[in-house]
């Protein structure tokens, strides 16, 4: 029989207000086991917690209860109080009596009633509960970045600075992300590309960084401290070691008709590319799509023209399996499909564009070499129309839901930037709110108001349409004078919602992640955990987990990696006990088990079992506690009912399901 | 066996016990507790580590023993924490309904939910609902154990 104390928590007045604490106490005090029940205002405090190492000793107790809030909340730390007094922390059940009863309801007899409930249901299962034992597994000291956008590149600098190894994958063939492909960034107005690439480089010349550039992630098995990775590494057809990056044959290659799609496809690259002037790892692609050599067999100028000898036609895919002890998730976002709003012509108008393609039209590098043009006949515009939300904070089932966050900032920069380098121009910005928090941020933004004029109206645009002068004419609403606006001009530039990128789900898939509606990665909590993945051992970097900034994105990711160092130094992890057991008597040695498993963590061994008094070798399931993650598939589908998982074992769920019913 | 004291002159309360996995559905009932979004106090949640653990026999304990609905709640189907756990118990779910016709209960008293984490305000709907939903059915006729002959009064 257990010995069992019940300790009720007030949570100040969070549970107390609603639940009448002391009756909780008089219930639960008579229930089979309890020889112990108080309640106090703070369990968690250290002095709740000197209350219950105490009593453990005092009361000799074998077991606890805490009914206070979600076990994902305390049960740790519950669990390390009982270890203290030298009592098995498995051991230890907590009553959600917080987030599942005093929060939700407002009756206070009721929510007395459901909170005794609750506990009787805990004090069942403890009667139940054995001590457990954890294992142990090794760390493998090597983190993996996936993505190598400014939230990979800092999250794997600050990795290495700690000393540990880190791979980088990204899958275009050169690292850098949505940054590389921004002018300037606010609210400094410094250029993206002058503070972005000494970055990249530092990246590429680090000890601790090897970059995996034209690659994917394939398959992820094992779990925290022991992920085994496959890295596809895509043929780009050239030699890495060989190429020096000098350009020749991007110039020569006669295939020219393909967009740029760093330049948002404004303008046209060759087959064999380099991505950008910058880009790191320096070394041409050969996109076998386009190519001449792979559609005819002939061609092939590259090649010849290569003094370095780098390009290889035969080249393959490469299968790169490695192990990691930690994950950082950073795979970024794209922009999302403005196909979809017909009523602002984007895919008719090529006037009509995002606001990443007037990054890459205002950018030197870019398609027009910096000169703002219209894309329709390369004149200069005398009006340009702003049109924000386009896709965010929308109900329809065109919309995100959600504010993308970045893009009133970055509009109040386009409009600034062309006002100051073009003040002929008229710039109009149609806004549903304005939404500037962050530092100097608001200011910035009056700046483009007071200071360069920009013609703000509140309001939405219903249409956009090509008028008889060839300009385009938009209709909108001004919410504050309550009339209608027709504006003629030159170009529109829509505000795109961003989202995650693709391919994202993917990988969450993999790493066994959780991903929101969204397709947002979700944290293991939103405010106390907010770049670890509720997977253990992945951890989040940048727009994967949410819309943010540069700057965000960069203090998240030193975050991420502040994690994954912190995951690096030890030496051994402590691994959950709560794994399934096959009882030798009952299995038959079915294989049912191991094909439910999703880790392969059943085989089977001969095993000579004494079953009542006889003795024979049968075939028995064996579980390997390392590889088991406790999910329980295993035991609802024995048939013989041999498998069973500790610390939610088929008895202690059924005492829970009679407490509940009683 | 214990008469409900509310039957009889009060208003009927059922009683449901909800099965929730511990990554995505008991998140989302504790999201739902933050967010202070109420449902029936009538709802006592079971945590298990995946939908895949709830055994159909427990759920059949469950109305033995006197519950009026029983509702199991996990990931969304690809969204599981231990990748297929959600798969397996959906499957399961659907033998064990077919089977409740068979033993006479409403198989409205069951229903399998995917609540994710971020979804408290889901949760809540569902539990209104699904208590709504019993409490219109009325009291269960208890599930009688087979093994025993002797009728309880």
């Amino acid at each position: 029989m257990q010995r069992i104390g019940v300790f009720v928590c007030w949570c100040g007045s969070n549970i107390a207000a609603t639940v009448d604490v002391d009756a909780v106490v008089e219930a639960v005090k008579n229930e089979p086991g309890v020889c112990h029940a108080q309640n106090y205002q703070y369990m968690c405090s250290e002095a709740g917690q000197g209350l219950i190492k105490n009593a453990i000793k005092e009361h000799n107790l074998t077991g606890i209860v805490v009914c206070s809030c979600s076990p994902r909340m305390h049960e740790a730390t519950f669990r390390k109080t009982a270890e203290q007094a030298g009592l098995n922390p498995y051991m230890v059940e907590i009553a959600n009596i917080r987030e599942h009863c005093s929060w939700i309801h407002k009756d206070k007899k009721e929510a007395t009633e459901k909170a005794v409930i609750l506990a009787r249901a805990a004090i069942a299962k403890v009667n139940l509960n054995t001590p457990l034992r954890p294992g142990e597994s090794m760390v493998t000291k090597r983190a993996l970045v996936i993505g190598g956008g400014i939230a990979g590149i800092q999250s794997a600098l600050d990795i290495a600075d700690a000393g540990y190894p880190v791979d980088i994958v990204e899958k275009s063939p050169t690292i850098g992300g949505k940054m590389a492909q921004l002018d300037k960034t606010f609210p400094t107005l410094d250029c993206a590309a002058c503070i972005l690439t000494p970055k990249m480089v530092e990246a590429a010349q680090h000890p601790n960084i090897n970059i995996y550039s034209y690659s994917e992630v394939e398959a992820v098995t094992g779990f925290v401290g022991n992920f085994d990775v496959k890295i596809k590494k895509k043929a780009r057809f050239v030699d890495e070691k060989k190429c020096t990056g000098c350009a020749v044959c991007t110039a020569k290659c006669p295939s020219r008709k393909g967009g740029n799609e760093f330049n948002c496809n404004l303008d046209n690259r060759g087959a064999i590319y380099i991505p950008f002037a910058q880009a790191v790892p320096n070394v041409a692609c050969i996109d076998s799509t386009r190519c001449i050599h792979f559609k005819t067999g002939k061609c092939g100028i590259c090649e010849k023209s290569c003094s370095a000898g780098a390009v290889n036609f035969d080249q393959k895919d490469e299968i790169i399996e490695q192990k990691y002890g930690a994950i950082v998730v950073a795979t970024g976002f794209q922009i999302s499909d403005v196909t979809k709003f017909d009523e602002f012509q984007y895919t008719k108008h090529p006037d009509v564009i995002t606001s990443l393609e007037l990054e890459r039209i205002m950018n030197a590098a870019g398609p027009t070499k910096g000169t703002l043009l219209r894309m329709s006949n390369k004149e200069h515009p005398k009006d340009i129309v702003f049109i924000q939300c386009v896709g965010s904070r929308g109900n329809t089932c065109r919309d995100k839901t959600y504010c993308s966050k970045i893009c009133c900032m970055y509009t109040a920069k386009h409009a600034m930037l062309i006002r100051e380098k073009y003040p002929d121009v008229n710039v109009h910005v149609f806004y549903i709110d304005v939404r500037t928090p962050g530092k100097n941020f608001d200011e910035f933004y009056r700046r483009a108001v007071e200071q360069y004029n920009v013609d703000y109206i509140k309001g939405m645009v219903g249409k956009v349409w090509e008028n008889e002068e060839g300009r385009l004419t938009v209709q909108g609403v001004d919410l504050l004078s309550n009339r209608r606006i027709m504006l003629d001009t030159d170009m529109v530039v829509l505000a795109a919602a961003i989202e995650p990128s693709e391919g994202v789900r993917n990988i969450a898939t993999m790493l066994t992640a959780s991903i929101d509606t969204n397709d947002f990665l979700t944290e293991a909590h939103p405010k106390l955990r907010p770049v670890e993945s509720p997977t253990a051992g992945v951890f989040l970097s940048g727009v994967c987990q949410g819309p943010k900034d540069i700057p965000e994105t960069v203090s998240q990711a030193g975050a991420a990696a502040v994690k994954v160092v912190g995951l690096l130094a030890k030496d051994k992890l402590v691994t959950s006990p709560c794994t399934a057991n096959a009882n030798e008597l009952m299995c038959n040695g079915c294989s049912t088990c191991e094909r439910v498993c999703p880790y392969g963590a059943i085989d089977y061994i001969d095993k000579e079992v004494n079953d009542h008094g006889k003795r024979e070798v049968r075939r028995i399931a064996r579980v390997n506690s390392a590889l088991c993650h406790g999910c329980g598939a295993c035991t609802v589908a024995c048939p013989s009912g041999a498998m069973d998982l500790q610390g939610f074992s088929n008895r202690q769920i059924m005492a829970e399901v009679d407490a509940i019913c009683k | 066996m214990q008469v409900s004291e509310n039957t009889e002159n009060k208003e009927f309360k059922p009683l449901i016990v909800a099965f929730c996995c511990n990554w995505c559905s008991y998140a989302g009932a504790d999201l739902a507790g933050t967010s202070r979004l109420s449902y029936p106090a009538e709802v006592k949640i079971i945590r298990v580590p995946c939908s895949c653990r709830v055994n159909p026999m427990f759920i059949l304990k469950a109305f033995e023993k006197g519950a009026d609905g029983v509702i199991m709640c996990g990931c969304h189907p690809g969204d599981c924490h231990y990748s297929t756990g959600n798969y397996y118990a959906r499957r399961r779910m659907t033998l064990l309904f077919s089977m409740l016709d068979y033993l006479g209960i409403d198989r409205a008293r069951t229903r399998v939910e995917w609540v994710s984490a971020a979804e408290g305000q889901k949760f809540s709907l569902v539990m209104n609902d699904f208590a709504k939903t019993v409490t219109e059915l009325g009291e269960n006729i208890k599930l009688g154990d087979l093994r025993c002959k002797k009728q309880q009064d």
